[in-house]
């Protein structure tokens, strides 16, 4: 029973939300609101768990003194500080002026922004060593690459001014950005989609348990 | 012949250096570049010039700091937009630092003068709805009860006793939508959820890394209009009339850009020079 009633509810939610979204009239409508709600509730509580979840994994990086374990007490430091400035503020905690907008202003949003812009450097560096004319494939990617970074940029166009309307680099990114790469971006989803449908119809039958048993 | 093994071998914080080097000098710069206003970004702006004052425009912030650099000019430049056209904004979010991020925008956009003189009033002419979990099934819930799915904003104040959104029910009361995007759930969300279902009009914008993911839906129509990363916001900043940040930093990412392509092109210089050297 452990194993057949998660398939059971899976198999009823999934055929029900089906034929909700291909039937949008009564009574099978009806039933639309009702899932929505139950997901909304469930979206919730996983919020709530994640949160526990962290200060979980922080915690126990904490206790067995694992590496970078003092990075963990930062965590559960930032963690409350946040919670308990966002509750004593009450309502309107996220508005400027108070205490947690300035926390996240000054705070959060420089850290989180300097976070992902150490990016850049990594693309810097992948790009040095990885984008070599080493064969035919790799000379074509290589040379759309060049293409794309300098035409995306108005360092593009003084390059390229001289030359006739067309075939300045701007002109090439956007050819390159609306043939070759869409049509290659609408097979990868197309591809994507199909397999979406494929796994999902495996899970709804029952024949991809994975997720309720850990078979 | 050593130099250029050693370049083909050259330590990565020197290329860390040169690009720290290329993204920060130029910030201390004001140089007037050229911006073309591509198609993509031309269709957007025509599509927001084609709605009355009045008509009601839905903002959903869906990223967070991280993306800030590219998405936060693109925020601050569409609310100056709307605001100048007398549009009414609802700025919402599908990822929870949405919503602060737009305060963040507004923060900077009403302290202008301009825009002060509109003297601009909460729940009036703009309101912010907040955060809800749920992903995709906030907009599929949207379509048939916004009321339902946000029914308080993001101060705490009961949606339905907010001016502004008396009689905005669902899609069919908001005229046009706006999305910035840095993953998901986003655009294509919005595409699939608001777009196909109801016939929402959407237009967006999203980072550079993303931007191409979104194409295909350009070209299908069920996108108007795209703002593909910091070039994307400068183009929109040129077709509005108020050049600001996202032109400003343009240097800087130009830079950028032309620094990764020497490197890529000295290192293949070096690549081939050497391995010609090792054949012979």
């Amino acid at each position: 029973m452990r194993r057949e009633i998660p398939l059971a509810i899976t198999a009823i939610v999934g055929f029900a939300l089906i034929i909700v979204y291909f039937i949008p009239h009564p009574p099978f409508n009806a039933s639309k609101d009702f899932f929505e709600d139950l997901f909304f509730i469930i979206a919730a509580f996983a919020i709530w768990l994640g949160c526990l979840n962290l200060l979980k994994v922080n915690a126990d990086k904490v206790y067995l003194k694992k590496k970078g374990w003092p990075f963990s007490i930062v965590v559960w430091f930032g963690f409350f500080l946040m919670v308990i400035v966002g509750f004593w503020e009450g309502r309107g905690f996220m508005n400027p002026g108070t205490t947690f907008y300035y926390l996240y202003d000054k705070l959060y949003y420089p850290l989180n922004a300097t976070m992902f812009s150490i990016l850049a450097f990594f693309v810097a560096s992948a790009s040095y060593r990885a984008f070599r004319a080493r064969n035919k494939e790799a000379t074509i990617l290589l040379i759309a690459a060049l293409f794309v970074m300098l035409g995306r940029v108005p360092f593009g166009y003084y390059l390229s001014s001289w030359l006739p309307e067309g075939w300045r680099l701007g002109n090439i990114t956007d050819w390159i950005m609306d043939f070759p790469q869409t049509a290659a971006q609408r097979a990868i989803m197309i591809g994507i989609a199909l397999g979406i449908v494929s796994s999902s119809l495996r899970v709804l039958l029952g024949l991809e348990r994975t997720f309720a048993s850990g078979e | 012949m050593k130099f250029l093994e050693k370049l083909l071998a050259v330590d990565r914080r020197i290329i860390f250096l040169f690009i720290a080097i290329a993204v920060a000098l130029p910030l201390f710069f004001v140089v007037k570049l050229h911006i073309e206003v591509t198609p993509v970004v031309r269709n957007l702006h025509n599509a927001l010039e084609a709605l009355p004052p009045g008509s009601k425009v839905l903002v959903s912030l869906d990223y967070d700091p991280g993306s800030m650099p590219e998405l936060q000019p693109m925020a601050e430049s569409f609310f100056r937009y709307c605001f100048n056209r007398d549009l009414k904004v609802i700025i919402m979010g599908l990822w929870p630092n949405g919503p602060i991020q737009a305060n963040v925008a507004l923060e900077v956009v009403l302290k202008e003068p301009e825009i002060m003189k509109k003297n601009l009033k909460y729940g009036i002419d703009y309101v912010n709805l907040g955060y809800t979990a749920g992903n995709e099934v906030v907009i599929e819930r949207m379509g048939s009860d916004i009321p339902v799915t946000f029914p308080k904003d993001y101060s705490g104040n009961k949606t339905e006793d907010l001016p502004l959104m008396k009689g905005v029910m669902n899609f069919n009361n908001i005229d046009f939508v706006y999305n910035l995007s840095a993953g998901y759930p986003g655009t294509v969300e919005w595409v699939l959820f608001a777009v196909d279902p109801y016939k929402v009009k959407l237009g967006a914008g999203n980072t550079a890394v993303q931007a191409p993911q979104i194409y295909p839906y350009l070209n299908s129509g069920q996108l108007v209009g795209l703002l593909g990363g910091m070039k994307g916001g400068a183009e929109f900043e040129i077709a509005t009339g108020y050049p600001a940040k996202a032109v400003r930093y343009m240097f800087s990412q130009s830079v950028a850009h032309a620094v990764i392509c020497l490197f890529i092109l000295l290192g293949n210089f070096a690549y081939f020079a050497t391995r010609k050297k090792k054949g012979s």
